[in-house]
């Protein structure tokens, strides 16, 4: 038996998964999944479409019940005490899922109701909430006519009107343009600020470093890699800053320099050529600090200098040797469950 | 902001696991406002309701009325007293269908998933939908009555009437409750609206709502006997215009206490096992 507070790693235990088994006919959606979500902290789940990211929030928040295996929110088992965990959970999936027919103020206040708040209160929050979310102006539109970025905002405000202990983003700024998607971000950070316990879902690099302070990678229904940010981006290389002398005369004297200068834990830096430019890996930001000083200090003419994350393909690649495989949509092939 | 203060986790929170029945009916009546709301910001939505009752009496009292009418001895004017009680009870059923329509376009949105994500009981939802399916009918009633009045319809018990509207509503119900299985089932509304107008027409057709069963084939006569499309149109007759009140209720109450105790829980049951 698994008890929440035997959790290795330190800290109070909000989610807690053990062998989680999920099938669709013959696709293994999930194939033993384990999980540890400490309170107060982000857990990014990352991996490609298919991956069984969206079954495990669906698990996780009683929509679906597991094969087998054992999970556990807020001490509150999945499949025996179903009620319990919905009052400490809080869902924004993939799609929006606000009542699009229904003006905003009006999703908030029947969530309100639905969760028991009464009807005075109900109100105050759902004024209190699109205030937050910059929603006011719209508040008496049908969601219908909202922007991407607002419905998406909506429905973070409808995850936070019973104040969740445990907050699911299933891929959160999927189909979101940059801009949006940093409005996005923030209103997460705000949120775990308050500290509301978060497990994110997400199919970039990008998004799991910029919210998530632990990572679990997951590939065809099986988790791949997991741990602190700072260790996995070390597994897999982190940042990549790219040095582009206006001379490319100057780009092998300025790679045996880097290379000779010894800044701690600095991987080999690397030529590429083609386009010009000096990779070098950056674990941290000290690291960050002593090649930018010392590609300065050189007083050559720089073109550009940016820094680069790796993609998911590239996490896959040196995670498991393979690129991130999609062999086939875990919806698609499961006809029966309906869209998200 | 006192969001800030109050989101402190309560993660070794007591939540209780029961709803209690004022719970039951918060939610119910939360959801309740959440449908009333898409018919006002949908009007159209209204119009089923609020043209069948015009145009069915038109048809059957203007086309039908005065053959139908000789034949039962009277003409137009005796069809009107005979038709309209059974046009309250084809209505009951018609209309019922929209409940299930309805439900199978919210299952495709992702709103579905919050509210089963949310601790309130599983059937509120469709006991939402049942409500609001039973206010848009009873608004239908009134239009037919009006209508019927207008084509020189008499009604005799005014108390009747009154127990005619909740003889139908209680029938009509049950009914919703097949329409809402079939909406978690199938896949779209469009394959929901097939199977209702193959399962209504013959109902309809093959009972006393229309024309008299006295002509029709022994076999048929047995069907029209039990179906209870025949027994709710034979209940408002007697109901509202006078005569014999029987079993012909206590079948209608049958079968709809019958349809409910089987389809409730098969509805609710789908929509909880729904993945």
């Amino acid at each position: 038996m698994t008890r929440i507070d035997d959790n290795p790693t330190g800290g109070r235990a909000a989610v807690t998964v053990r062998g989680l088994v999920k099938h669709y006919g013959e696709t293994k959606a999930l194939d033993g999944v384990d999980l540890d979500v400490r309170e107060g902290t982000v857990m990014g789940v990352l991996g490609p479409n298919g991956a069984g990211k969206t079954t495990l929030v669906r698990i996780l928040s009683t929509l679906i019940t597991p094969d087998s295996g054992r999970a556990t929110v807020a001490g509150y088992d999945v499949v025996r005490q179903p009620r319990q965990l919905r009052r400490v959970i809080g869902l924004t999936g993939q799609y929006a899922s606000v009542d699009e027919k229904l003006p905003g103020w009006e999703n908030l206040y029947m969530i309100g109701r639905l969760l028991d708040l009464p009807r005075k209160e109900a109100r105050a929050r759902a004024d209190e909430l699109l205030e937050r979310f910059s929603l006011t102006e719209a508040a008496r539109r049908p969601a219908s006519t909202y922007s991407g970025g607002m419905r998406r905002r909506l429905d973070l405000a409808a995850s936070m009107i019973g104040r969740p202990a445990v907050l699911y983003l299933d891929e959160p700024t999927t189909g979101l343009d940059p801009r949006t998607r940093n409005e996005v971000w923030d209103e997460v950070r705000t949120m775990v600020g308050e500290g509301v316990t978060v497990l994110l879902t997400t199919q970039y690099m990008e998004e799991a470093e910029q919210l998530a302070s632990e990572l679990t990678v997951v590939d065809r229904g099986k988790v791949i890699a997991n741990g602190g940010i700072e260790e996995l981006k070390a597994k897999v290389g982190g940042r990549t800053l790219r040095v582009r002398p206006a001379d490319p005369l100057e780009l092998r004297p300025l790679a045996a320099m880097l290379d000779e200068l010894g800044i701690t834990g600095l991987a080999t830096t690397t030529v590429d050529a083609e386009r010009g430019s000096l990779l070098v890996p950056i674990l941290n930001d000290e690291q960050l600090t002593a090649v930018v000083g010392a590609v300065t200090a050189r007083g050559i003419t720089i073109a550009s200098i940016t820094t680069e994350l790796p993609s998911l393909d590239e996490v896959f690649l040196s995670l498991t040797g393979h690129r991130a495989s999609a062999p086939q949509d875990a919806r698609s092939a499961a006809p029966e469950e309906v869209a998200v | 902001m006192s969001a800030a203060t109050a989101t402190a986790p309560v993660l070794e929170g007591q939540a209780d696991a029961r709803i209690t029945l004022r719970g039951h009916l918060r939610h119910t009546g939360a959801l309740i406002r959440r449908n009333l709301l898409w018919i006002r910001q949908d009007p159209e939505s209204m119009f089923d309701a609020l043209l069948m009752p015009i145009v069915f009496t038109l048809l059957f009292v203007y086309v039908f009325g005065g053959s139908i009418g000789q034949a039962l001895g009277g003409g137009q004017e005796r069809y009107v007293q005979y038709v309209i009680p059974g046009m309250l009870a084809m209505m009951s059923m018609t209309l019922s269908q929209g409940v299930g329509t309805g439900f199978s376009q919210d299952f495709n949105s992702g709103v579905m998933d919050r509210f089963r994500s949310l601790p309130i009981g599983r059937g509120s939802v469709l006991f939402a939908k049942v409500a609001v399916e039973l206010a848009r009918m009873l608004f239908s009633t009134v239009i037919l009555m009006v209508v019927a009045v207008l084509v020189g319809f008499h009604i005799t018990h005014w108390m009747g009437l009154l127990a005619t509207v909740g003889l139908a509503a209680l029938f009509a119900s049950s009914i919703m409750w097949i329409f809402l299985t079939l909406g978690v089932v199938l896949k779209n509304a469009q394959s929901v609206q097939a199977m209702g107008f193959l399962v209504l027409f013959p109902l309809q057709f093959g009972s006393s709502i229309f024309a008299p069963p006295t002509s029709m084939p022994g076999w048929l006569q047995h069907f029209t006997d039990y179906n209870p499309l025949s027994t709710l149109a034979d209940s408002a007759r007697a109901l509202m215009t006078g005569g014999p009140v029987g079993h012909s209720v206590w079948l209608t109450v049958g079968w709809s206490v019958a349809i409910t105790v089987v389809m409730a829980p098969v509805a609710i049951h789908k929509f909880r096992t729904k993945s």
